[in-house]
Formats: structure tokens, sequence, C-alpha cells
């Protein structure tokens, strides 16, 4: 395995993904750039429908097309382009070096096939395992995950296991080749809040003993909180604000993420009220020239509406594309760099 | 707004260290009773032990398919004549006995049905012609089952252009009155021999089979290919081939099952239609439908050598018809209710 030399596993390169749509071209991807590097934990927040997912289905090439479309951009894996590799070879990427575990375990594992089945696929396929060994290897995987009698519950089918199981074996799944990359879309989500909280636990755990570096989508900012190094906020397909986690819910530098961070509901607040940010996401098919935050925003002037903002270096990397990244920064109490 | 408390990253943290305890609390509960869900399957047959038709055709299905196996060779060896055999002695030559008539009128065991012109036993033809209708019924079943599932699977998951020219294609064959090509066909290539023209029936039968079949395991496919588990299996790495027959094919096999049991009745109805007309199955060997058509030329004087073949007939293809419906009764979710 090659490493490139400034220890980046995952470098994104002005990815577009657009969808062909009967009503337009929907640039659900736009634009975005940025890296991971080996062992790190990267967070992408942002509300449904900011690009979040395509960015990750973009990365080993999943995105459904037609009508989906990769435009442009660079997917550089170990210093590899996989925008450019055959299929045949991104297929040995796929679950074998970057794995992935969706939002919703419910439909994500095959209803007809035993969980040993599944899991087993896995190894024969990537590791070339014998049917025995691909069986142990399952059941092994199932108790590392801390599925309890793994060798009972191997057996069983999907439908005999609860939520939070089955995102446990979706992990197991997703880890049982020991990729370098694991992406988790929301994994979380369609699970009840204690055990939201148990398998992110999980994943920290094993992160920790695989070393594996991890790219986290979530809209909980909590979530965000408690797992990554990095977090890259998204809107309207477009990256917002990039920054090391503790920097950017301390001094938020884009009045999105500054909304963001205020409707997070704060316990200790007697105020019955919640923040939300006024108005809803914009339609990414028919975006107007300028800010795509505009109409949202507290801080709108006249140039929101007419120029698209740029993307503004605020420290070493902290990144805000607003026009006054600067002003919004310094209110949170940073100190810019002056450019 | 410059007046609000910033949120600090550890008021974010939503996992406070209490919810340790509470980890290890659910842990142990779903630790518990490894709870055995009743599968698809045994659901499914339990709802269909409930409908009485549906065990009726099963019971009527499995007698009549076992007595057509193993009937001829008990008849054999009871009383020592073949399907085909044709008595030689001039008495037996000059008539067709009656159901359960001997030689001389009296009672006797020796020919349940009767016989026929030839004075061949008719029970034992009824048999033979049994298991001649079942094989076309289901060999043409599992020519849909292989082609119309491929078929229809591949078509509905690569959609787009390939599914349109592979559906328009299927429409074509659908629109062509499959009587008349099946005819044609069988007319062009007309065998010498009965074994021969018998192949030529499954070749034509099975090329029109599978039509319904595809469409229906397309429409299947084309609603589960948009499920997680398939884009989890693709990202898993798993290649196309094995995504659509190992992952998506076991996912349709409710409503295929269902309309294969209903696809059985249908070739078999086919079959004893084309062989009535005379392209199908030729003497000696018999079919249903070919022993009718013996049969009706005879029906005022000989009724017996028409009414066995078609009540046979009859009560088999009701018997599938039963049993396919109580199948997609019994394997139809929105049915749960039972």
């Amino acid at each position: 395995m090659t490493s490139t030399p400034d220890g980046n596993l995952l470098e994104v390169r002005n990815l577009r993904t657009y969808f062909d749509t009967e009503d337009g071209i929907v640039k659900a991807v736009d634009d975005i750039s940025f890296t991971l590097k080996r062992g790190d934990t990267l967070g992408i927040v942002g509300e449904s429908g900011s690009g979040k997912s395509v960015t990750n289905l973009s990365i080993i090439r999943l995105v459904p097309d037609p009508p989906g479309k990769i435009v442009s951009g660079e997917v550089l894996f170990n210093g590899n382009d996989l925008l450019l590799l055959p299929n045949q070879a991104i297929r040995k990427i796929r679950g074998r070096r970057i794995a992935m575990i969706f939002q919703d375990p419910m439909t994500s594992l095959n209803p007809f096939m035993k969980i040993s089945r599944q899991l087993m696929e896995m190894t024969q396929l990537h590791l070339g395992h014998s049917k025995s060994q691909a069986y142990t290897h399952a059941i092994r995987m199932l108790e590392t995950v801390g599925i309890p009698d793994a060798r009972i519950r191997a057996d069983n089918y999907p439908h005999e296991f609860s939520g939070g199981m089955r995102q446990r074996v979706m992990i197991a799944m997703a880890l049982s080749c020991e990729p370098e990359l694991l992406i988790a879309d929301e994994p979380t989500t369609a699970l009840d809040v204690t055990i939201q909280a148990q398998i992110l636990e999980l994943i920290k755990k094993l992160k920790r003993e695989t070393g594996t570096s991890v790219i986290l989508i979530t809209h909980d900012l909590g979530v965000v909180a408690g797992m990554t190094d990095h977090v890259i906020v998204m809107y309207a397909g477009k990256i917002f604000e990039q920054a090391r986690t503790s920097e950017i819910f301390a001094l938020p530098g884009n009045p999105y993420t500054k909304g963001l961070l205020k409707s997070v509901p704060d316990p200790t607040s007697e105020q019955g009220k919640l923040y939300q940010i006024p108005g809803q996401p914009p339609d990414v098919a028919h975006l107007k020239p300028g800010c795509p935050f505009a109409p949202r925003c507290n801080y709108v002037q006249e140039i929101c509406h007419r120029e698209f903002p740029p993307f503004v270096q605020l420290t070493a990397d902290h990144y805000s594309l607003c026009h006054f990244a600067r002003e919004v920064y310094s209110e949170s109490g940073g100190t810019p760099i002056q450019s | 707004m410059s007046t609000e408390k910033n949120p600090q990253p550890d008021d974010l943290i939503h996992i406070p260290p209490e919810m340790a305890i509470a980890e290890a609390d659910v842990r142990s509960e779903e630790a518990g009773e490894v709870v055995h869900g009743t599968s698809l399957w045994r659901d499914a047959w339990r709802r269909l032990l409930k409908n009485k038709l549906a065990v009726f055709g099963l019971v009527v299905v499995l007698i009549v398919t076992i007595a057509s196996i193993f009937g001829p060779t008990v008849i054999k060896a009871a009383f020592g004549f073949t399907p085909d055999y044709i008595p030689t002695n001039d008495q037996q030559l000059t008539r067709s006995f009656p159901p359960f008539t001997g030689p001389n009128g009296e009672f006797s065991w020796l020919h349940p049905m009767g016989t026929d012109n030839a004075g061949r036993d008719q029970l034992a033809r009824v048999l033979q012609g049994g298991q001649i209708s079942l094989f076309v019924g289901i060999l043409a079943t599992l020519v849909s089952l292989v082609i119309g599932v491929s078929y229809g699977a591949i078509s509905g998951y690569f959609g787009g252009r390939l599914d349109n020219v592979m559906m328009r294609i299927v429409d074509v064959l659908y629109s062509l009155p499959y009587v008349i090509v099946v005819i044609v066909l069988l007319s062009m290539f007309r065998s010498q021999t009965p074994r021969g023209q018998l192949i030529l029936l499954f070749v034509a039968l099975g090329s029109i089979s599978w039509l319904t079949m595809a469409r229906i395991v397309r429409g299947q496919v084309l609603s589960l290919k948009n499920q997680e588990f398939v884009v989890a299996a693709r990202a898993t790495g798993v290649s196309t081939t094995r995504i659509i027959f190992r992952h998506l094919v076991p996912n349709t096999l409710g409503p295929v099952i269902v309309y294969a049991t209903l696809t059985i009745p249908q070739i078999m109805l086919t079959e004893a239609f084309l062989s009535f007309l005379g392209f199908g199955v030729q003497a000696p060997l018999a079919s249903w439908g070919s022993l009718a058509a013996d049969g009706i030329q005879n029906i005022a004087i000989f009724p017996w050598q028409l009414i066995f073949p078609g009540a046979t007939m009859a009560l088999t293809l009701f018997s599938l018809n039963f049993l396919g419906d109580g199948l997609r009764d019994a394997l139809d979710p929105q049915m749960r209710t039972v």
C-alpha cells in the first residue's frame, strides 16, 4: 500500500456531482475539496439535501447513474484517483479498503440472507477466505461488535435482530476486511438515543483499535463534537465552513454555522422556545446568483444577493464561505489571519 | 446575537457518563433470550393450511402426481399390461369395455375406467397421459422460471435503454397470437416420431411461457433495486451478477412461486388444447388432451372414453388453481390479518 508523503489518506479536489432531473440540473455537490489524514475522523454536517451523502457516494462511485453524474474533480485515495479506475478495480476497493455504513439498518441488510452469509460474502470476496474461514471470521466480527451469543445469532435472519443489533452487524460487515476508510452515513439517525450512544461508542472503540480513518456524516452536532477531529459544514452542495472541531464550536466563522449551533437545544437554559434558522433550504435546481444562504441569513447585505461569496481563509485550517467571514469570525472572538 | 454565549464543545457532547451504565443495561437486556420469529415461509405455510380449498388442491395434486408417476408401473406389475398394450384376442378387440366390466360383461376390477377402442386399459392411459401432461406443465414452467426470471431481473436491474429494448421484445412476442405461432411451428417441423413431436411441443410451449414471468420479475426488481441493501451490497464490492442473482432474485421468490404454480395448469391446458387439435402428443403416447380428442369421437356410444380423461384433467387443473390462489393469499403480506 502506497501512502502519500503528506499522510493524506483521502484527498477530494473540486468534486462536482450533478443530477439531471426533469426540473433541470441539480448541482448536488458543487466544487468540493477536502482532505482526510490517515487515522483522523472527519465530520460532515448539513441539513437534508445539502449534498452530504452524495459527496460520499461519489467517493466510491455509487451515485446512481443516470440521473447522477460526477462531472469533474478528483478523488485521490492513497494518491490514486478513484474516479479514473475501471469498474473492476473500484469493486476491489469497495468494502475492502473503503467501507460504508448506511443510515437505516432496517433496510440495508438483505432480508433473505442469513446474517452469517452476508458477513461471509465480504471476506470470501475480498480476502479469498474459504467457507469455514469466512464463517469463523464472521463469528469473531459479531463478537467484536458486541452481539451476544454470536454463534447462535449468526444463523438468524435480519428480521430477528433489533435495529441497534442490525447496525452492529452493518459495522461488523464494514470492518470485516479492516478497511482504511470507513464512511458512516448517518449511522445513528434511525436508532433511538440510548442505542445511538452505544453505536457511536462502538465506532469510536473500533476506530481506536484498528486505526481506521472515518468520515462521519450526520446532522447531529452533538455527535460531531464527540467524535471528530475536523468538521465540514455543507449547504446547498457547497462547503460553507471547514475547521477543526474544537474551533468550529468555539469560533464559528460563518453565519450558517452560527445558526446551526444556535439551533442546538441548550439543556441549561430555561427559555422554552427553540431557535431555528428561518426559511427553507434553497431548491438546488434553481439557484440564483449570489450566496445560496442569503435569504435566510442574519448578516445579509446587498452584495450577498449579487455575488457568490469567496472562500475565505480565517486561520491555517479554518475556511469559511461568506462575504463577511472575517467579521463573523471576529465577532465570535477569533482573530483572522490577513491574506 | 453577539451577547449570546457561544456553545462550547463540551456542552454539546450528548453522551454523558451515566450513559455508560444505561449502555450496559441495554446490552444485558439485548443479551437475553434469542427471539425466534416465525419465518416468512413458516408463516405462509400456516396460512395456507387454514385455506381448505388450497389444502384440497394440494392433496389432489399430490395424489395425481404420485399416481401418474407410479401408476403405470403398478398396473404393469399387478395386471401385466402397459398403457399401450393392445390385446390380440378377437373378443377384446371388438369393443370398448365400460368401467369395471370384464370381457363377458361381468363385474371386474381389471379395467376400472374401461378400455378404449383398441382395448387399451383406460386407467393406465390416463395415468400415463398424466405423466406427460404434468411433465409438459412442469418443464415449461421451469423454462419460464429460468428464462423469465433472468430476463426480467436483468431488464429491471439495468433499467434505462436496455430495459426498454428488452421489454419491447416481450411486448412484441406477447402480441403474436401464440396458438397460431405454436401451430405453425409444430406443423412446419412436424416430426416423424411421437417422441420428436413431444420435444417440439416442449420447445413451443417453453418459448411462450416465460413472457409474463419476465414482466412480473422485472416489476419486483424495479421496486427492490432502490432499496438500501442493494446499495449496501454494491458498497461492499459485490459484482453485478451476484447482486442480481444472489441478492435480488431470492427476494422475488414469493410472487414467482405463486405465478409458477398458476403457470403449470395454464400450460397443461394449452398442451391439452394443442393435442386435442392433433398438433401435440401423438399415439401411442397419450396426454389428457389427446385422450379427450380420441374420446370425443365416440362420445355417444362409449362416453367413459371422454369422461375419465376429461374429469381427471379438470380436477387436476382446478386443484392447481386452488393451490396457486391459496399460495398467493398466503404469501401476500397485505393479507397478514389472518
